[in-house]
């Protein structure tokens, strides 16, 4: 797929389980650098377990994943999180205020982020600024899962994971986190790979798709791939969705 | 006490049994069962002590206590099953507390090096810091497994797992030295310690049992501080792989 780019993550021949159970099973392709790559796909097809082994938080069974032509396994954890972010699904946050929660990544670090970068970070997101000293307990949905991507970019990273974040967001938010996701593509080149069960979503926002079912992936390409897809699967889990 | 002032003590087994006979609680066989295993465990308990009283023998001491550390490590570690050689952890950690506690009372010359001394004090202390093993592990462990999603948070973001991890071990930490501290400041108005009680009742001076009182509570102190803190600091990296992933399950 897409040959013209190269790649930011390479998946060889993967695969993972857990005990005797398969969770994904032979995957290789290529995540394209600087582009938006959606996943999509039925609930436990693996999707969220393929973006756990692009920033190192499990490891696979067999095979190899290169991120920027590097063997996974020859980065040191640390580096290699900070440089592929990730956003969770549930928007996790750490008691306490927005700055405090932005504040984390570097807090990790030893160091202390400026309150004006955390201002620009949150204007980035398309959030207010006097939200800066609220708790996030007093935050909406879409404002957490905005806080939570904006305190992964903290890091700078090149390549951004984001697992299902606008999955229990209100029509308006999800709007918004899908501007934001092309914005942060546009802005910093950064590579984006994120699911979604939005097909809809995955043609609007995604430059390229991969459908995965049962642990495989069972077809890759330019999003457009999901208006006519050529495997009688993917046909029909999108008729399904889309009905 | 007589032997027949001691027999009639069993008149407060008499009453639990009755109640539970008339009120078919379906208790009587268990409270007969600890009240033989009770009065055989104390009394051989008894004869062992005054054995290695009388004979003052050092190896003696050594052997009640490392009896103590075993059976208490083996109490404890049913409760960190999910923690990778927590037996081991467990052990290290009350052998560290008995010498720590033992070396600062025989070295700061505050108790003498007797069995007399040397065997209950420990008793005391493997007691206690046995309990906060189990309370520290049980709160440790649901910690863990409850907040899962901020331990994956932090590493997600480049952090270490100390640092993943170091909320819900001072979380579990403090939780587990509250039942020490809160029983510290209603002693002497809610209730009479055990041990205090038994050296009134068997006639010494209150101001000395007092005292002595006094010592076993800031002792148990640093038993449940050092406890808590040296287990949490053995437990917590059998949680992670050395790429900094935490092991589930």
């Amino acid at each position: 797929m897409s040959t013209q780019y190269k790649p930011a993550i390479h998946f060889q021949h993967v695969d993972y389980r857990i005990g005797d159970i398969e969770i994904l099973n032979d995957i290789t392709g290529s995540f394209p650098q600087g582009r938006i790559t959606t996943l999509v796909g039925p609930s436990g097809a693996g999707k969220s377990t393929l973006l756990k082994l692009c920033n190192g938080l499990i490891s696979p069974a067999n095979g190899e994943i290169f991120v920027k032509d590097k063997a996974i396994g020859e980065y040191d954890p640390v580096e290699l999180r900070r440089m592929v972010g990730m956003a969770l699904q549930s928007a996790p946050m750490i008691s306490g205020t927005v700055y405090e929660n932005l504040n984390l990544p570097l807090e990790l670090q030893g160091q202390q982020l400026a309150k004006e970068d955390a201002l620009e970070l949150l204007e980035d997101v398309g959030l207010k600024g006097d939200l800066l000293d609220r708790k996030v307990k007093e935050l909406s949905g879409g404002q957490r899962q905005k806080v939570s991507i904006a305190r992964t970019l903290v890091n700078k990273p090149e390549i951004l994971l984001m697992d299902e974040i606008t999955s229990s967001l209100d029509r308006a938010s999800k709007l918004e986190v899908e501007e934001l996701i092309s914005k942060i593509n546009r802005k910093y080149k950064t590579t984006i790979i994120w699911i979604t069960h939005n097909l809809q979503q995955a043609l609007e926002i995604g430059d390229y798709t991969w459908v995965m079912m049962d642990g495989q992936v069972v077809e890759t390409g330019e999003s457009s791939l999901l208006e006519d897809p050529q495997n009688q699967r993917v046909n029909e889990f999108v008729k399904g969705v889309v009905s | 006490m007589s032997y027949w002032a001691l027999s009639l003590t069993l008149i407060f087994v008499l009453i639990p049994l009755l109640l539970s006979k008339t009120l078919n609680l379906g208790l009587g066989r268990d409270m007969t069962v600890a009240t033989i295993r009770s009065i055989i465990q104390l009394l051989a308990v008894g004869y062992v002590l005054k054995f290695v009283f009388d004979s003052e023998s050092l190896l003696y001491i050594f052997l009640m206590v490392a009896l103590m550390i075993i059976a208490a490590t083996h109490n404890a570690q049913k409760k960190g099953a999910a923690i990778q050689g927590i037996t081991w952890k467990i052990a290290v950690t009350l052998i560290f507390v008995e010498v720590l506690t033992q070396g600062i009372l025989i070295g700061f010359n505050i108790t003498p090096a007797t069995a007399q001394y040397i065997i209950p004090i420990s008793g005391m202390v493997i007691g206690n810091s046995m309990v906060l093993s189990i309370l520290f592990l049980n709160r440790f462990t649901a910690e863990v497994e409850d907040h899962q999603d901020q331990t994956e948070l932090i590493l997600s973001l480049g952090g270490t797992p100390k640092q993943a991890i170091h909320r819900q071990l001072i979380n579990s930490i403090k939780a587990s030295m509250i039942p020490t501290i809160e029983s510290q400041k209603t002693v002497g108005l809610v209730q009479l310690p055990g041990m205090m009680s038994g050296q009134i009742i068997a006639g010494a001076d209150p101001i000395q049992a007092v005292q002595f009182q006094l010592l076993i509570m800031f002792l148990l102190l640093t038993t449940a501080a050092v406890t808590s803190v040296f287990l949490g600091y053995l437990s917590y990296p059998t949680l992670f792989n050395k790429r900094m992933q935490l092991l589930k399950g």
